[in-house]
């Protein structure tokens, strides 16, 4: 209650509250939601997260609480931070600069050892529509994509149509990840990466020939809405590689016109004249045979992508096992019949002997919507033949009395289809439409003229009775296009009523000027029309009523009037055209067609936007036909290497094990032994990952159980549990690329960023050299170095050219006999982002001479080494410098103050703490700080209680706040606050090292 | 796939959106606004609206409408079937699926609208992955939120996503072990007015409630399969074994789920268990009309018929009604010229009527046609298909 009313306090729900609110600035009124979320409770900052949510829900802007929003990203409370990515991701395209500072949360969720964490970083991260962040998204989900868990496969499928549209220019390798995942043999993945497959690479069909009956196979278990896309795409695979199943029958059925149906069956005739007979690729079988049972779907989607499929795919024979599911479909909601029958008035024209056992279901009921009544109509209309036409019919009379005049007009349009394509019910058809010019509805009778005008045209002779009947129909109905019609009858078959027409004429004349445009069209051409068969009588009339249409406002009239005056009225000047007049306009016209509006709507794919709007629609792809001659079949076999023949037993087992669970496909063979092998096959074609693969269930199973007590830690910070979460972070690769190529990317902005949000006390470069020596390394050993021998050591000053380079202080020994000349650094292998600033070359360094040098190595944060080349005047050595960690950050100065609050805000994931009993030698003080300063370059936080240290790392400025807290007994606590996970922990383990030995 | 989505009230009012990609301006719902104008019925709203730069798709439930906007092709029956599930969702969320019970709960709403969806491609609908991730509102919870403040979104994480039956939570725990199973048979029919049947078909659906510990496998045989002519399933029924064997086995999803929903193929032999016997007549000339209905069981094996209601949707020409019902209730409104009796339990003894005359609207011509009515009841205890 309490959050309604402040929701309908803030936006001005309530009207009274408005008018003060309106005086307030925005920004006024936004500035207790910032409080609240700048506030330590979770519960405010809940609360202001939820009527925020609430603005965005109903389309307030809410864009301007941006960076106080964006602030509470690493909130420990889920549902805060579930709120604030609601926000992210709604926000972050119009944040761009702001939206950055959120990125290293997620970058860090990466890394998470639990699945769904890795996963649900990933989403979001993904969601972010920030063109700056490409390469790392880019990066994200080429990790994931090779993750253990199929999960995050999952979630890496999805992000690739976001970055696809963020970004249409990484589409070549989004493509090679597509790839990837689409080998995945994981449910879980077919469906992601299927639609992933869709958006971003449709043309690319190759892709999917190895897969093609993994796909097959996997089908059935695959999540609903999976199966949908995968199915869509299968049945264009299938329309390029397999032939048509139905070359050699007859497709035409007996509603086909005459004319094509001997067109075809010519085109057939040669056909199986060149074919061999037809036989159906296996994989063909076997994809129709693994969907048909997904027409029991629940999902009308499912039910109707395998209809669409059994319709564009099928032999003939076999399509009609749809009908009975799509009827089926027919109960559910108004919306999903709408759909259905669009594409069942499709299917009928084709295949009407499909639905015809059907065609009671098609019958309309009171209660169903208008939209939902014209559409069975046209079914019903489309099923109609010469044996249920009187059923049919006699619904039609029933459907006439309805109360829905839009449904009737409908009705009697179809029952006027259904006299032009049935020939034997055309006359009681007639009588029936005539009947209804009586009814007192005045849009029946209008539609009922309109319909019968155009059956009249076929065979006007013997209906001239129908013709006069209608005539004295212009006395009283008003609508204008019956009016038309009527007068376009009579003007056409004036010869059939010579009396009747002269007197409609000169009705109409007197009226002309009230007459709506069409009408007053077809009284110029009735006027044309007699005065070109009985000019006697009409000739006045004409005249007057062309001079009527001269003055006309609407200029089509008058220019028809200008014309017919000119082509019939003969004068002096008149044309050659004039002779013709009469054959212009009493021409022999043939009779209009009547067809549904769903023929030939089969061109676009059954079941999609384009078929149901007949449009091509944004992104649709078009159903190639059949191919002449099938290419090779053999692209879908799948070869097994040789080692997964001879796996051991126990691998086997393993797979079985691995196999979805669910899957009915098991005991049933494929359609060839190279079907059945497939899946097998394609479990071991990644034999790149292959043992790691086969194991997934397995381990899957395992995460999860880490994951519950990962979960809990977040919570709870029991030393022991988070003790085996390190671990586990330690045991993985000491430094992701992802993390490092943020840093290069994003420097600058991040950097100035950093400083406006978290204004970090000015640091007066203070270095404080622990006074224990420098440690120094080897470069090149004096053996290999033949006589020169390098050490280095991180000199601990700040490298005055680059203030984000790490000072590595180099010293050149020279012990051979002979002098070295010209040493000098070359061709720098670095990772990307690394950079180096050599040294000034050494022109000579004499025998038995020591030098130092110092140089510049921007590390970016990790601790990857820097590979280069060292160079002599004769020869050139590989070296590599590899910093220890705590060499990539650099001493500043804090009071405690500003410690405590530094350390408050890195919080949750940045904090990692560590229990571990000092050695004997170094419980004092002074120890300690001696060690911990000589493994890590900080600065101790004078006048502490405890012992507190402070640095920031060299490239991106990012904190770095160790606490060590001495209990009784040498027992002590280490505490490690970073925003940069990975230094963070690796940090942890050399200090713990330095104070335990 | 689906880009956004805006729940529109019945007075036109946009009342939440929620965006998957970047931001649709509102405004696209004009399209729509323009296509309701032109529907008489709500109903009559055409679901799929193509408009220059995108196509709406929209469901009508519970007098919302759901519009969905699409930029490019994707089946339209894909979206229709998704914003059902929506429907679905909140109403098992909340109860009832009204305006009032959304926007009470905007947030948690919005938390799921989130999950459901990923870039517009459904992630998370089974309802039970989605009740571990949010969990549903009750009052209980809401008054402890408020004092502890804790919160609504789940702690633990939906391992359910995770599984290969998706469908059910691991770790059910139940002291009583048990399975109810529901039997609802419907039979649709149209009768025309000398009492023949045109046609008249039976549905059924069998609705379960489990609550069993574990993981259990299910087995469920049918006495007479072969009567059941075409059926669907929940994703939890094995096909292959229902194909060879005709028998369901199934891992239950834990709680109230749809088990299958089939359809009965004795196409001419249904007998309809109810009879109406009606005389409407309108006279020319005169401004009043007639009007009478008995209703009686008609072969219903000895089970009474309940909860029988009569709609009937009169003439425009009628103004008023006068009827005198022998039991239940009834009502006309003169507005919508929507006649409906709530006429209750039938006793086959004193067979209910509604008896009476209609006004009509003076100098107007009588209507040419008898309203069709509407009959909906219910017997308990009694399978239609036999």
């Amino acid at each position: 209650k309490y959050e309604c009313f402040l929701l309908k306090n803030s936006d001005g729900f309530v009207p009274t509250e408005q008018d003060p609110e309106k005086l307030l600035s925005t920004t006024d009124i936004h500035d207790d939601l910032k409080e609240m979320l700048d506030s330590n409770k979770d519960s405010l900052k809940l609360e202001a997260m939820k009527r925020i949510v609430a603005m965005i829900a109903r389309g307030k802007n809410a864009s301007d609480l941006f960076p106080a929003v964006v602030k509470n990203v690493a909130c420990k409370n889920i549902e805060v931070k579930k709120l604030v990515y609601v926000y992210l991701v709604r926000y972050a395209e119009e944040q761009q600069d702001l939206a950055l500072l959120s990125i290293s949360t997620f970058q860090r969720g990466l890394k998470d050892p639990n699945q769904l964490i890795r996963a649900s970083a990933l989403r979001v991260l993904s969601s972010i529509r920030v063109t700056i962040i490409v390469p790392i998204m880019m990066l994200a989900i080429k990790e994931a994509a090779s993750d253990m868990s199929p999960y995050v496969r999952k979630t890496a499928a999805h992000a690739i149509p976001k970055l696809y549209s963020l970004d249409p220019e990484q589409k070549d390798c989004l493509i090679e990840v597509i790839e990837k995942l689409l080998a995945d043999k994981t449910t879980l993945v077919a469906g992601s990466v299927v639609m992933a497959f869709e958006e971003v690479c449709p043309e690319r069909i190759d892709l999917i020939h190895k897969n093609y009956r993994k796909l097959c196979n996997l089908l059935i278990d695959v999540e609903e809405w999976g199966q949908v896309v995968i199915i869509n795409m299968l049945t264009r695979y299938a329309r390029t590689q397999f032939l048509n199943p139905n070359m050699n029958v007859s497709t035409a059925g007996p509603h086909i016109l005459y004319k094509e149906e001997k067109e075809k069956k010519k085109t057939e005739a040669t056909a199986i004249v060149r074919r061999k007979p037809y036989v159906m690729d296996p994989d063909h079988r076997l994809l129709l045979r693994n969907t048909k049972p997904l027409l029991q779907s629940r999902n009308a989607a499912v039910v109707m992508a395998v209809a669409q499929l059994y319709f564009h795919l099928a032999p003939k024979a076999e399509v009609g096992v749809i009908a009975k599911a799509l009827v089926r479909l027919m109960r559910s909601h108004s919306e999903v019949q709408y759909v259905v029958l669009q594409n069942v008035a499709t299917m009928s024209i084709k295949r009407r002997g499909m639905f015809e056992p059907y065609l009671k279901s098609f019958y309309i009921r009171s209660t169903d919507p208008t939209q939902i009544k014209v559409l069975k109509l046209e079914v019903l209309t489309n099923l109609a033949n010469e044996t249920n036409i009187s059923t049919i019919l006699r619904e039609f009379q029933t459907y006439i009395k309805s109360n829905d005049k839009d449904f009737v007009a409908a009705t009697i349009q179809a029952i006027g289809r259904c006299a032009t394509n049935i020939g034997e019910v055309r006359d009681t058809c007639l009588n029936g439409l005539v009947q209804l010019l009586s009814n007192r509805d005045e849009l029946v009778v209008a539609e009922s003229v309109v319909v019968i005008k155009k059956l009249l045209q076929m065979q006007p002779e013997q209906h001239s009775d129908i013709i006069k009947h209608m005539a004295k129909l212009t006395d009283n109905i008003q609508v204008p296009m019956a009016r038309a019609s009527i007068l376009w009858l009579i003007g056409e078959y004036c010869e059939h009523v010579p009396k009747i027409a002269p007197d409609v004429l000169r009705k109409m004349a007197k009226t002309f000027t009230n007459e709506e445009d069409i009408v007053k069209l077809q009284i110029i051409n009735l006027a044309a029309k007699l005065y070109l068969t009985n000019s006697k009588q009409t000739k006045l009339l004409t005249q007057y009523v062309l001079n009527l249409a001269k003055y006309d406002q609407n200029y089509d009239i008058r220019d028809r009037a200008r014309f017919i005056r000119q082509l019939i009225v003969p004068t002096d000047k008149s044309g050659a055209l004039s002779k013709y007049a009469k054959k212009l306009f009493l021409a022999l016209k043939p009779a209009p067609v009547l067809e549904s509006p769903f023929k030939d709507r089969d061109h676009f794919q059954l079941g999609s936007l384009s078929h149901l709007l007949n449009a091509k629609a944004g992104g649709y792809q078009v159903l190639p036909d059949w191919p002449e001659a099938a290419p090779d079949p053999s692209v879908r076999n799948v070869e097994v290497p040789e080692w997964t023949k001879c796996s051991s037993r126990e691998k086997r087992k393993e797979k079985k094990a691995d196999k979805p669970f669910y899957s009915d496909s098991e005991g049933e063979s494929g359609p060839t032994e190279s079907a059945d092998s497939a899946s097998d096959t394609a479990s071991g074609s990644e034999s790149g990952s292959g043992s790691e693969e086969s194991g997934s269930g397995s381990e899957s199973e395992e995460s999860n159980e880490e994951s519950e007590s990962a979960s809990e830690e977040d919570e709870e910070e029991e030393g022991k549990k988070k003790k085996k979460n390190v671990e586990k972070i330690k045991a993985r690769k000491p430094v992701p690329e992802s993390v490092q190529m943020f840093a290069t990317i994003c420097k600058p902005a991040w950097l100035n960023m950093q400083f406006l949000l978290n204004p970090l006390p000015v640091s007066v470069p203070q270095t404080i050299v622990p006074s224990g020596n420098l440690k120094t390394y080897e470069l090149l050993h004096r053996i290999t170095g033949e006589g020169l021998s390098v050490e280095y050591c991180f000199s601990r000053q700040p490298f005055s050219p680059d203030p984000h380079m790490v000072a590595v202080k180099i010293q050149f020994t020279n012990s051979a006999t002979s002098e070295a000349k010209s040493l000098h650094v070359e061709d720098a292998k670095l990772q990307s982002g690394m950079r180096i600033k050599e040294f000034p070359e050494i022109e000579v360094l004499p025998a038995g001479e020591t030098v130092s040098v110092v140089m510049g190595i921007d590390f970016c944060d990790s601790t990857q080494a820097a590979n280069f080349q060292l160079c002599t005047h004769t020869r050139k050595f590989f070296v590599s410098i590899q910093p220890p960690v705590g060499e990539l950050m650099m001493p500043i100065f804090m009071t405690e103050n500003e410690f405590k609050k530094e350390q408050g805000q890195l919080m949750g994931m940045n904090e990692i703490t560590e229990k571990l009993t000092l050695e004997e030698k170094c419980q004092g003080e002074h120890a300690i700080v001696q060690r911990v300063t000589t493994a890590a370059n900080l600065s101790r936080v004078p006048c502490g209680s405890d012992k507190e240290f402070a640095g920031k790392t060299v490239t991106s400025g990012s904190l770095v706040l160790v606490s060590v807290v001495t209990k009784e007994n040498g027992a002590a606590q280490l505490t490690v606050n970073c925003e940069k996970m990975v230094i963070g922990t690796m940090l942890v383990k050399d200090i713990l090292q330095a104070l335990t030995q | 796939m689906i880009h956004s989505l805006f729940l529109v009230n019945s007075s036109g009012d946009i009342f939440l959106e929620k965006h998957w990609k970047s931001v649709v301006s509102r405004s696209v719902c004009d399209y729509f606004f323009e296509a309701q104008e032109r529907a008489s019925e709500p109903e009559n709203v055409p679901p799929v609206i193509p408009t220059p730069h995108h196509y709406l798709i929209s469901v009508l439930r519970h007098r919302i409408y759901f519009v969905a906007v699409i930029q490019s092709e994707v089946p339209p029956l894909f979206v229709i079937e998704f914003l059902h599930r929506v429907v679905d969702t909140f109403q098992d969320y909340f109860g009832v699926c009204t305006e009032a019970a959304i926007k009470d709960n905007v947030v948690v709403v919005y938390e799921l609208l989130e999950e459901m969806l990923d870039n517009g491609f459904p992630l998370a609908t089974e309802s039970n992955i989605l009740k571990e991730l949010i969990k549903p509102p009750t009052i209980l919870r809401t008054v402890v939120n408020t004092i502890t403040g804790s919160t609504n979104v789940g702690e633990q994480l939906p391992t359910g996503q995770l599984s290969v039956v998706p469908w059910r939570r691991t770790g059910v725990k139940y002291t009583n072990n048990e399975a109810y199973f529901d039997v609802v048979e419907e039979i649709d029919a149209i009768i025309d007015k000398s009492g023949s049947t045109i046609t008249a078909e039976i549905q059924g659906v069998i609705d379960a409630c489990v609550k069993l510990t574990g993981m259990p496998d299910l087995t469920l045989s049918f006495m007479n399969p072969r009567l059941l002519d075409d059926v669907s399933f929940h994703p939890c029924v094995r096909f292959k074994r229902w194909e060879a064997e005709r028998i369901l086995s199934f891992i239950p999803p834990d709680g109230n789920f749809r088990l299958l929903s089939y359809h009965v193929s004795c196409q001419n032999l249904v007998a309809i268990p109810v009879y109406v016997k009606h005389n409407i007549t309108f006279r020319e000339g005169s401004s009043q009309g007639r009007f009478e209905l008995t209703l009686g069981p008609k072969q219903t094996m000895g089970k009474g018929l309940e909860a029988v209601l009569i709609s009937s949707q009169l003439p425009r020409g009628v103004l008023n009604t006068n009827l005198n019902p022998s039991q239940g209730t009834y009502n006309f409104d003169p507005v919508t010229k929507l006649l409906s009796w709530d006429v209750g339990k039938i006793n086959p003894q004193k067979l209910p009527s509604l008896k009476g005359s209609m006004s009509l609207q003076a100098g107007a011509s009588k209507p040419d046609e008898n309203p069709t009515i509407n009959i909906q009841f219910k017997i308990q205890q009694s399978a239609l298909s036999g």
